[in-house]
């Protein structure tokens, strides 16, 4: 299992901060498609990821206890 | 801590003590306040996201790479989050360095790359509602709570 952290918009369209999900030696762009499709968010293919507090690219494969994070454009400062 | 996500209000001056050095010969501090009109729209409050671990740790690489792109500098930041006023102060941004024209440039470059790499977001309140903002220049933004589709595109 993996967890899965929501920010901002996707934290409200999903409804949760947080879900623990398969996703064990899955790359990210996999995890993506099934995130989008569990909980109907769009355009997330678009949103820069994050593994264990670190920006990640479509290609990073997962491991048993690893933290992502959807990371949408940020607006800090 | 000389790179912190607060939830209380920022003391502007502990800030700027953390920096304070016996090489300096300068010291700029940046402070971002909450602004009222954006392109002629009243803000009433904003409510600032963060991703607390990941985003301390990507204000510690900002101040990394300003001690490695001007030496013998000194950098302490602060970001608030929860809801903020009209006037409030969101960040401040304290440098020191031996002399003052590095401390306006690295200074600069911080609140540069705040915008660009630090997960923090924030959510506009007006009077007709309410927005995430996509980023500063309030050009990508998801008021249907999702991206648009040219966004989605670009």
């Amino acid at each position: 299992m993996v967890n899965v952290l929501f920010f901002a918009h996707l934290k409200d369209v999903v409804g949760k901060e947080e879900v623990s999900v398969e996703g064990n030696e899955w790359n990210v762009a996999r995890l993506k498609e099934k995130i989008a499709a569990d909980y109907g968010l769009e355009g997330l293919e678009s949103v820069m990821t994050a593994v264990n507090e670190e920006f990640a690219d479509d290609e990073t494969i997962l491991s048993e206890g690893d933290t992502i994070a959807f990371i949408p454009p940020v607006s800090g400062g | 801590m000389d790179f912190e996500i607060s939830k209380d209000p920022i003391r502007i001056e502990d800030v700027i003590d953390k920096v304070v050095a016996r090489e300096a010969g300068a010291i700029t501090t940046f402070i971002g306040t909450v602004r009222e009109l954006t392109n002629g729209k009243k803000t009433l409050f904003l409510i600032y996201e963060a991703y607390e671990a990941m985003a301390v740790k990507k204000l510690e690489q900002i101040g990394k790479e300003i001690r490695e792109r001007w030496p013998n500098t000194h950098v302490a930041i602060t970001h608030r989050v929860g809801k903020l006023d009209i006037t409030d102060v969101a960040v401040v941004i304290a440098v020191s360095t031996p002399h003052r024209n590095d401390s306006y440039e690295a200074n600069r470059y911080a609140i540069e790359r705040i915008k660009e790499i630090v997960p923090i977001w924030k959510k506009e309140h007006w009077e007709e509602g309410e927005k995430w903002i996509g980023n500063q220049l309030e050009t990508v933004s998801y008021p249907s709570g999702k991206p648009r589709e040219e966004d989605m595109n670009g």
